[in-house]
């Protein structure tokens, strides 16, 4: 077996330094009756190109994105990824090293951490971030703990404008916790009345922008109804590239701010792993969850960085700790990382700008078709259009002919009677000709 | 001595360790600014065009003003994480025995694998119809998990362990709800040896935890876990084999006492290396187990994630599990993603899991088959008990002579007399080459030093590590403090100043100060 280094020689002599005759008695704790006698029931070792086969057969029975026109986002976006990350993120030291427990030999990890943290709170408008969570969506279930145990709270306020699953991730934890939860109705122009929502006790409001639909929010307002009410501001978004072109939710107020990375160099990966991103304000760090690297000096005065306020984390604290959670999503962060340096503000700026573009003129051109409307009024680079047709069928129908046409809105939310909604996002990735030949098609399931 | 051209090949007896540079660097060893310092905001390493001239949308919500993020040329950025990589241990680089963290061989054909456009440039949105291969993948992944472990069901989008702990937990929490106990049995029963996330994951779903202490013998006895059984407990969390290297050989009773007492026995399966084809939770009484694939089936740390925990359940958590799951109807494969009108439990995230780590995962197993998992379990087994017998006349074992499983637990008992740490002894192993094993865990072991070397390591590594941590405990045991006490000295860096970092956190770049 190509992997495993040792040969029968070897485990013959080791077998013997031991002073076991057979390796079966190292396994004597295990209860007789309970060993396997027979192999487990899998096929037995495969070569490197047997296993290469049998994967890329079921590699290629997918479609993927690249392959055809693909207009779909919905909280995970398909962006270009420069060359350089892949094979940066791949380097031995960071792709086979572990949590930095002993920074002297982790100052690479620890520094790129710092690094991340620095970023995301500049793009997030806040003042610290930590160093990434599982992704957006558990970031969200983890900050709205993180207001109840702030405001000693247990009821939080979702908008109907946060993404579906994101909500059930919050609303599944509620339930285990028995916190209080108040989902609002699917919003689809932006125009609940959040403040109205909020009571005395309720700990936090959660509010996604870019929301779910597409729509701009502003979110000052909302946090002004929730600051005179002792609640928290909980911003979300999905698209971490908007924050080149909109304001960031640390400007309108938010107390907490949480999102999914994965569209700064990170690929689709059908939903995983993603880079959850996770900032706050400084007088709330000791109840932030999850790694945060700092900044100290060694015994030479050196600058140097380490994982720091560890006794909130659950292998100090335990049952006390802010979170269970014990990693973070770190080679993920990294990509992330590298793909924001080589991008700086210039160039995310730019890519967002492109990405806003292409949207426009994507949503001109299919409110141009007989029974199409785009629902928004303020979008970035994904938007909703009602069809006149149900919009599920109408996504079955174009895939046959090639296309990926958005998200319908039913596979999300099925009892919400919203069945002629499609969510549709535009990248930099896609080309006019994309753009032609969806509207084109559309036009022809219509 | 001198070469055939005469020139010597000795450089003289200084030691390095006082060279000034001019630069700070260390020859190979390179000092890095931060990209804060020296990336520019006006720079950027990829060329995008600006679009043509269009009537925005974006309303009121655009942004006015600097981000704050510098840019960097590609050659710039290449520099700059390329140097900051040779700062980090890595597994390529060496023997990485850190306990209960399973620091394998990563292959790199999954890596490969994984990259295929078909897996990494797939939307977990789809319609299904376009990501058959992908869904069978998940499916063939979650039939030979539950093949192995000889459990009735899989839930498989938890993102890490602690997550699939928590998953695991949830869906008993469910089944006892079904059952109309949820308001009287909140109780969670953890040893004192479990790792930090299991009292955290039972806290953070209500449960309080009450401690149940192993014996003299570092294993938990069913005496134990029957008198702190009662009405009141809804599981056992319980670790196996175990934190301290070892296997609970009273897994079953334990078991047994814990199902006739109307609770759940969770196991984590952190240590599930050891015991792959030897044994299956099923058959030993298990109820819910996490299987991390980042450990077993080797996909990369990555330096601290991701990760993936899926969770494999008894019979009787079985319809509890949480949404997304695949399921087969006629001749194709669908996706349930609402689990309203069963009993699933909710949603641990969104999406369909780490789809990129269950490549990576069935790659690894694909290559083993049945008689490479088994066999690598056995050599991990091997490999460990072999360091433990190839130090235990200089170190000591808090539970004796007996064999261990994947890892070899040391205390530092045989410290004592030389006023030297644990701490000591690991930092001194980093001048050496090594990465330390893991220190001070578990917590019910003074001093513990927590070694294991996985099934990737050939004899010729495995001996040249014991020698050298031979040769270090006859310096410690000899009274050569110096090489202890200011250990790391040959690092990147030298000891830190935690306390500073957490008494002045300092938690990201800020622009200094005009002077």
């Amino acid at each position: 077996m190509r992997y495993l280094p040792l040969d029968s020689t070897d485990r013959a002599l080791m077998l013997a330094r031991v002073g076991v005759a057979h390796v079966d008695e190292l396994f004597a704790d295990i209860p007789a009756d309970k060993r396997l006698s027979a192999l487990i029931d899998i096929p037995r070792a495969k070569s490197e190109i047997e296993v290469e086969r049998a994967l890329a057969s079921l590699a290629t029975r997918n479609v993927a994105a690249g392959s055809v026109p693909f207009f779909l986002g919905a909280g995970a976006y398909r962006h270009h990824v420069p060359a350089s990350v892949d094979h940066l993120i791949q380097r031995s030291e960071f792709l086979t090293s572990y949590t930095p427990y002993q920074p002297e030999i982790a100052q690479g990890t620890s520094q790129v951490l710092f690094e991340f943290q620095t970023q995301v709170a500049a793009l997030t408008g806040m003042e610290i971030a930590n160093a990434s969570m599982y992704d957006g969506s558990t970031a969200c279930g983890e900050a709205v703990l993180m207001a109840h145990r702030l405001t000693r709270r247990k009821k939080a306020v979702l908008s109907g404008g946060l993404h579906p699953q994101y909500a059930d991730v919050v609303a599944t934890l509620a339930n285990m916790a028995s916190d209080e939860v108040n989902r609002l109705p699917p919003d689809i122009l932006a125009s609940e009345d959040i403040a109205a929502a909020i009571d005395d006790r309720t700990s936090c409001v959660v509010v996604q922008t870019p929301d779910f639909f597409g729509n701009l929010r502003d979110l000052a307002p909302i946090k002004a109804a929730a600051q005179a009410k002792g609640a928290l501001l909980i911003a979300v978004f999905t698209e971490a590239a908007s924050l080149g072109l909109v304001r960031s939710p640390g400007e309108m107020g938010a107390d907490i701010v949480v999102g999914e990375g994965q569209s700064i160099g990170n690929a689709l990966n059908f939903g995983g792993p993603y880079v959850g991103l996770f900032a706050t304000q400084l007088k709330y760090v000791r109840q932030m969850p999850g790694r945060l690297a700092g900044e100290t000096i060694d015994a030479e005065g050196k600058r140097s960085f380490v994982l720091t306020l560890s006794t909130r984390e659950q292998h100090i604290r335990r049952e006390k700790a802010t979170s269970n959670i014990c990693t973070n999503s770190g080679l993920c962060a990294l990509a992330f990382s590298i793909h924001m340096s080589l991008l700086g503000q210039t160039g995310l700026q730019r890519l967002a700008k492109v990405n806003h573009a292409n949207a426009v003129q994507l949503a001109d051109r299919l409110a141009g078709l007989k029974g199409v409307s785009v629902v928004n009024e303020c979008f970035f680079n994904e938007f909703t259009i009602r069809t006149p047709r149900a919009a599920g069928e109408l996504i079955e129908a174009l895939a046959k002919k090639g296309i990926i046409g958005g998200l319908p809105v039913s596979r999300l939310l099925p009892e919400a009677g919203l069945d002629d909604l499609i969510v549709v996002a535009n990248t930099e990735m896609n080309s006019d000709a994309d753009r032609a030949a969806y509207a084109a098609i559309l036009a022809e399931c219509l | 001595m001198l070469n055939n051209q005469g020139r010597p090949t000795r450089s003289g007896e200084a030691s390095t360790a006082d060279v000034a540079t001019f630069t700070g660097n260390r020859a190979l060893d390179m000092e890095e600014a931060l990209i804060f310092e020296t990336g520019r905001y006006e720079a950027t390493g990829v060329d995008i065009e600006e679009p043509a001239p269009f009537a925005s949308r974006l309303g009121p919500h655009a942004r006015r003003g600097e981000i704050g993020l510098p840019g960097l040329s590609e050659p710039e950025a290449l520099r700059h994480y390329v140097r900051l990589s040779r700062k980090n241990y890595s597994i390529d680089a060496g023997l990485y025995p850190l306990g209960s963290c399973t620091m394998k061989h990563n292959p790199r054909l999954n890596e490969k694998m994984a990259r295929l456009a078909g897996f990494a440039d797939i939307h977990p949105l789809q319609p299904t119809s376009t990501v058959q291969g992908a869904l069978e993948l998940i499916d063939d992944l979650a039939r030979t998990l539950i093949a192995m472990t000889g459990m009735s069901a899989i839930a498989m989008s938890p993102k890490a362990g602690a997550h699939g702990e928590l998953c695991g937990m949830m869906a008993i929490k469910a089944a006892i709800a079904a059952r109309g106990e949820g308001a009287t049995r909140n109780v969670v029963l953890v040893p004192e040896s479990a790792h930090g996330t299991n009292p955290a994951t039972a806290a953070l779903i209500g449960f309080s935890v009450r401690s149940v202490p192993a014996g003299a013998d570092g294993i938990v006895s069913p005496d134990a876990v029957r008198a702190a059984l009662g009405p009141e407990v809804a599981a056992i969390m319980l670790t196996n084999p175990n934190t301290c290297g070892l296997f609970e050989r009273e897994i079953v009773a334990i078991a047994e006492a814990v199902h006739e007492a109307g609770a759940f026995f969770y196991c984590d399966g952190a240590n599930f290396n050891a015991i792959m084809g030897k044994t299956r939770p099923g058959d030993l009484g298990v109820d819910a187990m996490h299987i991390n694939l980042h450990k077993t089936f080797s996909t990369p740390h990555g330096g601290g994630g991701p990760g993936a925990g899926p969770v494999v359940l008894s019979k009787a958590l079985a319809p509890f599990a949480p949404v997304p799951y695949v399921v087969a109807t006629d001749d194709t494969l669908g996706l349930i993603e609402h689990g309203k009108g069963s009993q699933a439990f909710g949603r641990m995230t969104a999406f369909n899991g780490q789809m990129g780590m269950f490549v990576r995962a069935m790659a690894f197993i694909l290559s083993h088959g049945a008689d490479g998992l088994k066999q690598a379990s056995e050599d991990a087994v091997l490999s460990a008990n072999y360091i433990r017998v190839c130090l235990n006349d200089l170190m000591s074992s808090p539970y004796g002579d007996r064999p261990c499983m994947h890892e070899a637990l040391f205390d530092d008992r045989w410290l004592r007399e030389t006023g030297l740490t644990t701490l000591d002894f690991a930092k001194a192993m980093i001048d050496e080459g090594y990465h330390p094993m893991t220190v001070y865990f578990p917590l019910v072991v003074h001093g513990a030093m927590l070694i294991e070397p996985t099934e990737s390591e050939s004899k010729v590594s495995l001996d040249l590590f014991i020698m050298t941590l031979r040769d270090l405990a006859l310096s410690a045991l000899g009274g050569e403090r110096e090489r202890f006490a200011a250990a790391p000295r040959l690092a990147p860096r030298r000891r830190l100043d935690e306390t500073r970092a957490a008494r002045q956190p300092v938690l990201k770049w800020t622009k200094p100060a005009p002077a």
